[in-house]
């Protein structure tokens, strides 16, 4: 995952940009839009359609005018026990074999299972990072709610979002503090004494804080709503992009089921 | 520990999703106006404290803190997750969008499991088997969430046994690193705010 500096923000979005092209379409129909790319994607099955999706998804990206190289960073950093996965399948799957690799044989099987794995997760993230990961939070969690996502749990996001960079600060003070008296993270027992003291920390004020707001919704009348403040609204273009790409994954999985 | 969308079968996809939006309605039905939000400011605090790097030898790992979490949202923990997980997915490329369900599940099943199993014993005894409990629930969640990847991975294909085997133990100093990091702070938790633990309840009162 991104790792955390001091002076960066803990939730680096692609909000900030231009709003044309893909960032004008209603946010509904993006997160909409997501889903059907995502599960089409994932039931392709030939080499050139998954190559289709991913070129769909690149298109996509640069529609939204995705920063390049940070696009790109986020989209090959999977976890590293995914990646161990997917080197050791060629290896664990019985079939016709491709190579040897110290006395281990590599089955042509395996190898086109991983990549299939790799082009079907990269083409989802792109997608995914381009419809959706260029919304604001809180117009995300907008959009969940008028697409009938439990009221609570909408609150709970929108709630989240807010704090996270308030409580991110708060984690970057008591980091600092931890500094200047000479902490420095090694592999002990002490170290991770220390970051357990200051995640509790963390916590506790994140209690306190959570009290306070309490008390400041109730003053201002909260009984369990938020009233949500928003203008979505789908133009005739909105519902056109919408049909084009559902019509787009429909051609593409047809294509692939009678390749 | 996110699973990536394209490596699953349907029928596990299908199955965890279901599991998933079941946690998910039992952990809103604790969510009580007045609960909503310690939920928020605590789920926010989890996603900034997963963001912490953990030094382990050469490299360094992010952690989990799903025991911690099931100690101190309890069924809440679901639905917090469920929020951390998107975000992480949307916004960093962390998962996918079809394995959501499925990584929620692996994630606050085993949360809320050793959350409510430790709770009683992190609420009411002494410093040190608090402390203890708060070890078990830190290492014993993460232990649980690699057994549920892998045999996510492993219901999807038999090929994935061996890898599923070898992430187990290369997770095994995550899980230590996890349970000390997670009895410190249940220690330090309990030291200056005694009544944090378990004031989000189980549903049952709904």
């Amino acid at each position: 995952m991104t790792d955390s500096r001091a002076g960066q923000t803990a939730l680096r979005t692609f909000a900030d940009g231009p709003l044309t092209g893909l960032r004008r379409i209603d946010p509904r129909m993006r997160l909409v839009a997501a889903a059907v790319f995502a599960f089409s994607t994932v039931a392709l099955h030939e080499f050139r359609s998954l190559g289709v999706a991913l070129a769909a998804a690149a298109l996509l990206a640069a529609w939204a005018r995705l920063p390049a190289a940070e696009t790109a960073r986020r989209v090959l950093a999977v976890d590293g026990f995914i990646v161990l996965t997917l080197i050791m399948l060629p290896f664990t799957t019985p079939g016709e074999t491709l190579v040897t690799l110290w006395g281990f044989d590599a089955s042509r099987q395996g190898l086109e299972h991983a990549l299939r794995i790799a082009l079907k997760a990269n083409a989802v993230i792109l997608a995914l990072l381009a419809l959706v990961g260029t919304l604001p939070e809180t117009t995300l969690g907008h959009a969940l709610a008028r697409l009938r996502v439990p009221e609570k749990l909408v609150q709970l996001f929108l709630m989240t979002v807010r704090y996270i960079e308030v409580l991110h600060q708060e984690y970057g003070r008591l980091r600092t503090a931890m500094k200047a008296r000479g902490f420095r993270p090694r592999t002990d027992r002490h170290t991770l004494t220390s970051l357990g003291y200051l995640i509790g920390m963390l916590l506790v004020r994140s209690l306190e804080r959570s009290e306070r707001v309490m008390a400041a919704m109730k003053c201002r009348g909260y009984t369990g709503r938020f009233p949500l403040l928003d203008d979505l609204r789908s133009r005739p273009a909105d519902w056109l992009f919408l049909a084009a790409l559902t019509a787009a994954c429909l051609a593409l999985l047809t294509a692939d089921r009678l390749a | 520990m996110h699973i990536v969308d394209g490596a699953l079968a349907a029928p596990v996809i299908v199955a965890a999703s279901a599991a998933a939006v079941g946690g998910i309605a039992l952990g809103l039905r604790a969510l009580t106006p007045e609960a909503l939000p310690r939920a928020g400011l605590l789920s926010a605090a989890f996603f900034v404290a997963s963001l912490v790097q953990v030094p382990v030898g050469p490299s360094s790992v992010h952690l989990v803190l799903g025991g911690l979490a099931g100690l101190m949202l309890g069924w809440a923990a679901f639905p917090a997750l469920a929020v951390a997980l998107a975000l992480q997915a949307v916004f960093f490329g962390f998962g996918g969008l079809t394995v959501l369900g499925v990584n929620l599940v692996n994630i606050a099943a085993p949360a809320v499991l050793f959350g409510l199993l430790c709770r009683p014993l992190v609420r009411s005894a002494a410093a040190t088997p608090a402390a203890v409990a708060g070890v078990v629930a830190g290492g014993g969640a993460v232990a649980l969430t690699t057994i549920m990847v892998g045999l996510s991975l492993a219901l999807s294909g038999e090929a994935f046994i061996p890898a599923a085997k070898l992430v187990f133990i290369a997770h095994v100093p995550v899980m230590m690193a996890e349970a000390l990091v997670t009895g410190a702070a249940v220690a330090l938790v309990r030291k200056v705010k005694p009544d944090a633990f378990g004031l989000v309840a189980a549903p049952a009162r709904a």
